[in-house]
């Protein structure tokens, strides 16, 4: 049984839908990413289950219980804000304390509690000092440690990391993830960075303009995209406009002069999509002309121009040769490297 | 760079500011100075002003009770329309800052609205309520029959209170105002995610961050109202003096310029020591939330 339901949910202000039909299931111990840009709807979902806003629509429950029931400081969830909204004229151990004080833990457990709570996030020896005399990657660990040290049901991320410099964002990711684990508290993570998204959780939801795009795992989403959305948010992607030609025996998917045995049940214009990186350079495919070549450490960042418009191309740093600016190439892949969209059904 | 230039940079902060410096001293520091001087010089009815230097006025204050209690009367209206400004003034910056938008700048315009209006005006709008057997809402109140005798306001410590809060209520909302400026957004959500009802957040996590502006606006309304003229001019009169109206009466009406000088000097100098100290223990008591 799902643990955390969300069921139809919805939400309007005023005229305009933010959130529309947001159905999702989520496992226990299960890590979940909103993902999307700004406006999507990511954060005010996130606050529905924080109940902070109440949905218009539909119904969200915890264990089966239904959560419109249970006013937002009862709900029992940890909480980390993008602002991480510490307590300034609090110390980061009272800070921390604030959720156990609320729930009547005694004095001796409280203070056991917060010093393993601080320990835990790697701020063992702060427990004295106040916020703002602390970096913001510290802050943002008193923030996670005060979310946890209430032993939340669910633990909501809204945007944690985006205020933190590039090099600490990815430490905090792997640490997120490790303490995560070893906790194993259920996780739900807003965020619009589809790399922090795709290396911290089990599923990735994608959403754009009030609505789900796809559910799927990291490699799913990105393999598999559901829509052209979800194709050119999550990293590069050439779409080429191709067809498929049931006059001929058996019936070719064509793009340019590349073509290929057609998927069934699809006829008509359609469009591929590939992976800039899934693209190789052949004798016979889709004709390009390497417009700009740009040598990034590991690998070859190729921008051409092709029959179908223009197209990227990255190649590992192998040691092969690599075409040069200016010269014509074919460019080649595999068929279930591609995912195929649109065209009227055969 | 040449030591010529380093000079004449040296000397720019000087000289740009010398306009503004001149009318300093001279609108201010110089008369402030004179004030000073005047209050050790001698005054009598027959030989007016002499310019010596003797103690009698400052005595004449330490000794006559009459200045002791004069000047008692002037710190407890201070002290209790500060407060009055603070239970009422915090509470209205706070709700005044959860409004929407639009409510939001009405009634801050209705808060900001009598700082336009002359304090004059103000208190005699009192007046015209309070006054005695003809004020507006005792005439209304008696012919209603619910009380018999006017409500006493006028020349009543109370009164003065009342008014001078009244007056003073902008300050206190505008410094309380921007001390929530500075609340994060989320602070209270976050209170509220792990467990805090609505009044231990209020008790514990926004009134400790917004009491720096609560005292920063009190010491804004209690300077103002200890050294306040007008409010207390108008519903004290004769009969209920304070500090400054007694500097007044003595410079314009006794013409005991020496005396009056004496009063204004110890006023001032009063008033400099409780906000010099008050400031410098909330600095050190708040420095966090400062920060």
């Amino acid at each position: 049984m799902a643990y955390l339901e969300l069921e139809g949910v919805a939400k309007q202000f005023g005229a305009q839908t933010v959130v529309d039909d947001f159905s999702l299931s989520v496992g226990k111990g299960e890590f979940i990413s909103f993902l999307g840009p700004s406006g999507c709807g990511k954060t005010t979902t996130l606050q529905m289950i924080a109940g902070f806003l109440d949905p218009t629509r539909g119904a969200i429950r915890l264990e089966g219980k239904d959560l419109a029931a249970i006013h937002p400081a009862k709900r029992g969830l940890g909480i980390v804000f993008q602002s991480y909204a510490l307590f300034p004229h609090m110390t980061a151990a009272e800070n921390v304390a604030f959720g156990l004080e609320m729930r009547k833990v005694p004095r001796a457990e409280r203070a056991e509690r917060v010093r393993a709570a601080l320990a835990m996030v790697g701020l063992a020896g702060y427990e004295d000092r106040h916020p703002r005399r602390m970096s913001g990657g510290q802050q943002q660990r008193v923030a996670l440690a005060r979310a946890l040290v209430i032993k939340p049901s669910v633990l909501l991320l809204d945007e944690p990391l985006s205020n933190l410099d590039a090099k600490l964002r990815e430490e905090m990711q792997i640490e997120l993830r490790q303490i995560q684990r070893t906790i194993g508290t259920t996780t739900i993570l807003v965020t619009h960075d589809q790399n922090e998204a795709m290396s911290l959780s089990d599923r990735i939801v994608v959403m754009s303009q009030g609505k789900i795009e796809q559910i799927g795992t990291p490699q799913e989403t990105y393999e598999r995209p559901a829509s052209a959305f979800v194709s050119q948010f999550l990293g590069k992607t050439n779409d080429f406009a191709a067809t498929i030609d049931r006059t001929a025996a058996p019936a070719r998917l064509v793009a340019g002069s590349w073509s290929a045995p057609a998927p069934a049940g699809l006829n008509g214009a359609v469009t591929v999509s590939i992976r800039p990186e899934r693209i190789g350079f052949g004798d016979t495919g889709l004709s390009a002309k390497i417009v700009t070549r740009i040598f990034q450490g590991n690998h070859w960042l190729f921008q051409c121009d092709s029959e179908c418009g223009p197209a990227i191309v990255i190649r590992q740093n192998d040691g092969e040769r690599q075409p040069a600016e200016g010269e014509a190439v074919r460019l080649v892949w595999r068929p279930e490297d591609m995912s195929v969209r649109g065209g009227a059904s055969a | 760079m040449s030591t010529a230039a380093d000079e004449r940079n040296a000397r720019a902060p000087w000289v740009l500011t010398a306009p503004a410096l001149m009318l300093f001293i001279g609108v201010l520091l110089i008369p402030l100075a004179m004030t000073v001087m005047l209050s050790f010089h001698d005054w009598g009815q027959y030989k007016g002003i002499e310019p010596v230097f003797i103690l009698k006025n400052w005595r004449e204050i330490a000794t006559d009770p009459y200045y002791a209690e004069m000047f008692w009367r002037t710190f407890r209206i201070a002290i209790l329309t500060t407060l009055l400004t603070a239970v009422l003034g915090a509470p209205e910056a706070y709700i005044l800052n959860r409004m929407d938008g639009r409510w939001k700048s009405f009634f801050l315009l209705v808060i900001l609205g009598p700082l336009l209006i002359s304090v004059v005006a103000r208190t005699l709008g009192w007046a015209l309520l309070f006054g005695g057997n003809n004020g507006l809402v005792n005439k209304l109140l008696m012919s209603a029959g619910l009380i018999r005798f006017p409500i006493p306001f006028m020349f009543t410590e109370t009164g003065m209170v009342i008014a001078l809060a009244h007056v003073m209520m902008p300050f206190m909302v505008l410094s309380v105002w921007a001390a929530l400026q500075r609340l994060d957004p989320q602070i209270e959500n976050a209170a509220m995610s792990l467990g805090a009802g609505p009044i231990t957040t209020i008790r514990r996590i926004i009134m400790p961050q917004i009491m720096p502006g609560v005292l920063s606006g009190a010491i804004i309304v209690f300077s103002l109202s200890a050294s306040a003229f007008a409010t207390p001019a108008i519903i004290g009169g004769r009969r209920l003096k304070v500090a400054a109206t007694l500097a007044y009466d003595e410079f314009l009406n006794t013409l005991d310029w020496p005396l009056g000088a004496a009063v204004a000097t110890l006023l001032l100098v009063a008033l400099v020591l409780i906000v010099v100290g008050s400031n410098a223990l909330i600095e050190r008591r708040y420095a966090e939330v400062f920060r």
